[in-house]
């Protein structure tokens, strides 16, 4: 489903990204994890394009993300990504957050798309929220909007960068929920994120880097139970220890 | 269009002496002017910033009054209004004794309406520092008057220091009102220097590279000293 | 001494119509120095280095210029160029149209940078392409955000339309001038200018004050 070759990536002297492969296959869920400025939000970005990156290549169900004649908007409409800071529109309510793109971009009627709009809302357990705005919700609530306006491009394929590390701790579990309930309905995902513990409940995979490197890209069962760098080792020490 | 070009006009006496005192009235003006406006504006805006309602109320009223009127306006206020409203003897002494009332008046006039604008700055300033440092200080056992002092102005006219970059050149463009009143600044130098020739093109380039450049100076300057003055770690600074 | 109000109720119609003329050149400048702000605005986002350069060297060159300077220039300079004498009026709206587009263009950029990154990837994520981004994500954002400062500069130029004075426009305050003169009441006309653009201003910003709260984000 997305395939990530050899790619490498540079602000101008600094290398953010070293020589990245990873593959993710139709269903599955994938763990980014790793200390901060370690590169994973930059090659999560890059998987849709939002970040250019200058060697490699990148492909989305066989499309190449890097490649000139590559129409990315209709690339990124089927892939859905999730922001840390949520980023819902706030001079549009939850509905027309998520019907707007519906509307413009898949070219669906308004009525279709407000259909849609109340029945993901309700699917994410926020069926009276519609016509609020973003500003009126709180943290856990706009990220579930979020998930939904997503989900209502159908997508191939979800990303999340970082989606619960802007969130009270008391509201990071409504939205991991949401995220537990995607992946066992069989969403391939790619997943940036502290949270252990959704790894160990959902992930197929977890993914490991450091400076820019992938050093670890293991079953969640190997992750966890003997990491092979000493790296991870640390890493995982650290954010287990309490 | 046909026009004889005389650059060399500019240079010829008097017209040479008519820019030079008018850039000089200009730059002067400007620098008193920024003077009141920078010591009045810091009080009015300290003012509308404390708990006592009654100094709010004064800063508040102050502001409105000189933000909303226009400053040629002004200008006419304090020059031909003000002293009919004066005792006797203060009449006597603005209207005989008083040497270069125009520039003088141009002065406290632009001062004063500057001074409105500078005083939101500071309050917008101050209050754009977080409550926790005021509070902070105040359970430290400092005074109102310290907290101001040690941590509220310091940090308030750093974050202010474009906004007054542009207050201040806002007074040197506007210090060009005083030629109603009859003040020979810049650009009624460049003005009498048209009549005098009849000669537009010239003098008015002058006057308009002046202006351009006192400005481009400034703002150098002022980046120069916002670099110097900036807090390790705040918004903007360097990476 | 004594005040002598009659004179004002003598001439309130002259003094009315100075009002409405300050009013049209409000207007006709807001209308002008906005739609050429937008393209300045434009041209300094755009992609193309040449069209931002020159845009940026036309706004900061007329910011550092003084108003009075500017319609000085085209008073004296416009029917040289055009080689036949234009009345004052015309030729303060193209100067003020001009300059005001300069401030204008700042206030539209900095409406458009005042929305965060964020909101464009958000965009672009859906996959939205750029023009639709600008139109439905960062357009409507930035106008909000920069509805107050709009507004405030209006009531700016409202008051900056006094300068025309200098070229013997007949607005408001020049109005005024002419009846001071020829009555010998400075006193009580230049008292009731400055009142009636306090009570005016003061009234406009106190509703943009309530706007702003109203409408923000």
């Amino acid at each position: 489903m997305i395939e990530v070759t050899n790619v490498s990536k540079w602000y101008q002297q600094f290398q953010v990204l070293d020589d990245c492969s990873l593959t993710i296959r139709k269903g599955e869920v994938i763990v980014i994890c790793g200390p901060s400025g370690s590169g994973k939000s930059t090659l999560i970005k890059c998987m849709n394009g939002l970040e250019p990156f200058q060697k490699g290549e990148i492909k989305v169900d066989g499309v190449s993300v890097g490649a000139k004649g590559t129409n990315l908007p209709r690339l990124r409409s089927r892939i859905g990504m999730v922001f840390q800071n949520f980023e819902l529109f706030p001079h549009m309510t939850v509905r027309r957050n998520i019907a707007l793109p519906q509307v413009k971009i898949l070219g669906r009627t308004r009525d279709e798309a407000d259909a849609r709009a109340v029945k993901l809302l309700e699917r994410m357990g926020l069926p009276a929220q519609a016509d609020k705005f973003p500003a009126q919700l709180s943290g856990g609530q706009q990220q579930r909007v979020a998930i939904a306006r997503a989900l209502a491009m159908d997508p191939v394929a979800m990303l999340f960068d970082e989606p619960t590390s802007a969130l009270d701790p008391e509201m990071i579990n409504e939205v991991l929920d949401v995220m537990v309930a995607l992946a066992q309905d069989g969403m391939t995902m790619a997943v940036v994120t502290h949270e252990m513990g959704f790894a160990r409940r959902v992930a197929d995979r977890v993914v490991f880097m450091d400076q820019g490197m992938i050093v670890e890209d293991a079953t969640k069962e190997a992750f966890f139970g003997t990491p092979r760098s000493e790296r991870a080792q640390l890493f995982l020490s650290k954010i287990l220890q309490h | 269009m046909n026009y004889s070009w005389d650059w060399g006009l500019l240079f010829r006496s008097p017209h040479i002496d008519w820019l030079i005192e008018g850039f000089r009235n200009t730059v002067v003006m400007a620098v008193l002017a920024w003077f009141i406006a920078m010591s009045l504006g810091s009080l009015i805006g300290v003012m509308r910033t404390l708990d006592n309602p009654v100094a709010k109320r004064v800063g508040t009223i102050y502001v409105e009054i000189f933000r909303n009127i226009p400053l040629l306006a002004q200008l006419f206020l304090w020059y031909y209004v003000i002293p009919e409203l004066l005792p006797a003897a203060a009449q006597k002494f603005v209207k005989r004794d008083m040497a270069d009332p125009q520039f003088w008046t141009s002065v406290v006039g632009l001062g004063c309406y500057t001074a409105a604008r500078v005083a939101e700055q500071v309050r917008s300033g101050i209050q754009s520092i977080p409550r926790g440092q005021r509070a902070a200080a105040l359970a430290m056992g400092f005074s109102t008057a310290q907290v101001y002092r040690y941590v509220l102005l310091p940090i308030g006219f750093r974050t202010v220091i474009p906004s007054l970059t542009n207050d201040f050149l806002g007074v040197f463009k506007n210090s060009s009102l005083a030629l109603t009143l009859g003040v020979m600044e810049l650009t009624a130098a460049a003005r009498q220097i048209e009549e005098y020739t009849f000669h537009s093109f010239e003098p008015f380039a002058a006057a308009t590279v002046l202006y351009s450049c006192v400005t481009l100076l400034v703002i150098t300057l002022m980046r120069v000293i916002e670099r110097r003055t900036r807090i390790a770690g705040s918004v903007g600074s360097g990476r | 001494m004594g005040f002598d109000w009659n004179v004002i109720v003598n001439n309130r119609g002259l003094l009315f119509q100075g009002l409405m003329v300050s009013f049209q050149l409000t207007l006709v400048a807001i209308v002008g120095g906005m739609a050429l702000g937008t393209v300045l605005a434009m041209c300094r986002l755009s992609r193309f280095r040449v069209l931002a350069v020159a845009a940026g060297f036309y706004v900061n060159f007329l910011r550092s210029l003084p108003l009075i300077l500017v319609i000085f220039w085209f008073y004296i300079l416009t029917p040289q160029i055009v080689g036949h004498p234009i009345d004052a009026y015309s030729s303060v709206l193209i100067a003020f149209t001009l300059f005001e587009a300069a401030y204008y263009c700042e206030i539209i950029r900095a409406g458009i940078a005042s929305v965060k990154a964020g909101q464009v990837n958000a965009g672009l994520a859906l996959g939205f392409g750029r023009w639709h981004v600008m139109r439905y994500v960062v357009l409507p954002q930035a106008f909000r955000n920069m509805l107050p400062v709009l507004l405030t500069q209006a009531i700016i130029m409202f008051q900056d339309t006094s300068i025309v004075y200098v070229v013997g426009v007949r607005d408001f305050l020049t109005t005024a001038d002419v009846v001071a003169n020829s009555n010998n009441r400075p006193v009580e006309l230049y008292s009731v200018v400055a009142v009636t653009f306090l009570v005016i201003c003061f009234t406009a910003s106190r509703l943009v004050g309530r706007l702003q709260r109203k409408y923000a984000l």
